[in-house]
């Protein structure tokens, strides 16, 4: 084991983001996620970087896009009012399709909402935001050692994919401290920015052009189809989920994030008392593990959806389960959160027990 | 016969015919543009970031790496283009209402960071694209399709003078307004393009051209007209002149 840091789970994320090979961050403050950019504000001078605080998330997601567009390792951090501000940049992004970690420490919504730990930006993380048919990788880490190799993960990915990556956490993992190791991973094989990025014109023989603009609609299908075929793709290739205790289980839990977290200790105790119960937690929340829950084992009778929303994922796990087995949800919401207790008592009353 | 050759297109500019209709002065501007490339030898290190407006498609004229910006964003793309790649040379050409209205903010706060980048603002006081909507720069009186009567300060306020209101700001280098209307005037507007990008070559700061344009399909004017109406109207709302200069 390498060494470890206690940190708090915001700055691990920036120094995951900076151990992943990133040196330039845009951003506009909001909370809960004002250390990512403060960290980030000390370090990257230091390590002759750029940091720049923008004068709106309009313009840091626009500066993301200036940046991406030269091929180097860009991200941004906000949370949610801020990434719907971003969201007409983020379609912009992924329409020209460039590289970029955008980080989502989740508070309650809809509109200023409040400023305390949500899971109601399921849909516009998975579903677009922005307009247009596009697609974000969404990682959603459930501890703050998971965001950090998700963190590092998230550059790999978007760089292998030219596509936007989400890491989606919530305002839990955003200010709780853990200790955290820095694994040093970088995938092989990444596609070299010399090929497409500005910057290159001179090398290249050739220049480079950033667009997303395609007036003629035979041209715009084909684009189209073909983020499509990289969205299938990464379906292919990148579903992550994680199964605890499911073989036996008459009841499976999903949850994502912290919620995931919570749900554990209240499938543990409920383990205690006899309860065959068992949790699936989406770890990529796109593309959502639809396989594997489709095919889950005979003593799965039903599953109970609990989440930081009025109902988000649920509607995945719906469209993955079908009619062959009921789906309950449970939720909490504007900052509030599911109770080890709360989770224990909704498991029990589906079981009727 | 020995023959020299005493005028040919520029390099940097690519061999097709503009999208831009009669009289309009977008294409003398991007000639203009391209010369200045060419003629500073910075082609392969110049990076241009189009609006969304008429010259959306100024990439499909001018041959260098290019980005096309969301609209009002150049200025964000074209900061973080540069403070990556600080050896290139960065540039946005923007209209009046992708500069002045949806894109304020980003065109103020570039300006205020001294951000060392070229800004060439077409103004023509009037959108284009979209078909002659009311623009931020039009004149009071003048009819759009927007503002039918004309426009009325009392409803829509007066005509935004950007150069004026950026040089109130203590970082920005360079600005300038100029106009391509005429000979006499484009040769200046040469000039003062030439500056801006060498402002920016030499790392002395923000360099923002102001070049004031015809737009005679939306106006309702035959070309020349329009040049005539540009020089009666437009030119003492918005003088030409240097606003700040590097020292």
């Amino acid at each position: 084991m390498g060494k470890r840091f206690l940190m708090k789970g915001n700055e691990a994320l920036a120094e995951a983001a900076i151990h992943a090979g990133c040196k330039y961050f845009f951003g506009y403050p909001i909370t809960p996620q004002n250390e990512i950019p403060e960290y980030m504000s000390k370090k990257l001078p230091e390590i002759g970087g750029v940091y720049l605080q923008a004068e709106s998330e309009v313009a840091a997601v626009n500066m993301i896009f200036g940046a991406a567009g030269t091929g180097k390792r860009v991200m941004t951090s906000s949370s949610s009012p801020g990434i719907s501000l971003m969201s007409e940049g983020i379609s912009y992004i992924a329409g020209a399709e460039l590289p970029c970690v955008l980080m989502n420490v989740m508070r309650g919504g809809p509109g200023l909402g409040g400023i305390l730990p949500s899971q109601s930006d399921y849909f516009q993380a998975t579903r677009g935001g922005g307009h247009g048919d596009y697609r974000l990788l969404v990682l959603a880490p459930s501890t703050v050692q998971e965001a950090v190799d998700l963190t590092m993960l998230a550059f790999d990915l978007a760089e292998k994919y030219r596509n936007p990556v989400m890491v989606l956490a919530d305002g839990f993992m955003g200010q709780m401290m853990e200790a955290v190791e820095f694994r040093e991973t970088r995938a092989e094989g990444l596609p070299d920015p010399a090929e497409w990025a500005v910057g290159y014109m001179k090398q290249r023989g050739s220049r480079a052009l950033i667009k997303s603009l395609y007036l003629d609609p035979e041209e715009l299908e084909a684009h189209n189809w073909k983020l499509q075929a990289k969205y299938a793709q990464m379906a292919q290739h990148e579903t992550r989920f994680e199964s605890y205790l499911v073989d036996d289980s008459e009841i499976l839990i999903a949850a994502y994030g912290t919620v995931a977290r919570i749900a554990r200790t209240a499938i543990n105790e409920l383990r205690g008392e006899g309860v065959k119960v068992g949790l699936f937690r989406p770890i990529t929340l796109f593309p959502f593990p639809y396989e594997p829950l489709e095919n889950l084992p005979a003593s799965v009778r039903q599953i109970l959806t609990v989440e930081m929303s009025c109902g988000q994922m649920v509607e995945d796990v719906r469209l993955a389960v079908g009619k062959e087995r009921p789906v309950s949800m449970y939720g909490r919401v504007g900052g509030m959160t599911p109770s080890v207790d709360e989770i224990k008592d909704q498991v029990r009353k589906a079981l009727g027990r | 016969m020995k023959e020299t050759k005493i005028f040919e297109k520029p390099k940097s500019m690519i061999d097709v015919t503009t999208h831009y209709c009669p009289g309009c002065t977008h294409g003398v501007a991007h000639r203009l543009v391209a010369e200045v490339i060419d003629e500073l030898q910075i082609q392969e290190r110049t990076v241009a970031v189009a609006p969304v407006g008429c010259s959306v498609f100024l990439y499909n004229y001018i041959n260098v790496d290019s980005y096309e910006a969301a609209h009002g964003r150049a200025p964000a793309v074209a900061s973080a283009c540069k403070r990556l790649l600080p050896d290139s040379v960065v540039f946005s050409y923007q209209g009046d209402g992708d500069l002045a209205s949806i894109g304020m903010a980003e065109i103020v706060h570039a300006a205020n960071r001294g951000e060392k980048i070229t800004v060439i603002f077409i103004n023509n006081a009037i959108y284009g694209m979209t078909g002659g909507q009311m623009a931020p720069t039009t004149l009071v009186g003048q009819k759009a399709t927007t503002c039918p009567l004309g426009r009325d300060p009392k409803l829509a306020g007066y005509p935004i003078r950007m150069c004026e209101m950026l040089a109130t700001l203590q970082a920005p280098a360079y600005i300038t307004r100029v106009s391509v209307a005429k000979p006499k005037y484009t040769i200046k507007a040469k000039e003062a393009l030439t500056k801006a990008f060498q402002t920016q070559i030499e790392g002395k700061g923000f360099s923002f051209v102001e070049i004031l344009s015809t737009c005679p399909t939306n106006w309702g004017l035959r070309p020349v007209d329009a040049t005539n109406w540009l020089e009666e109207h437009m030119m003492p709302e918005f003088p030409l002149g240097v606003f700040k200069t590097p020292e």
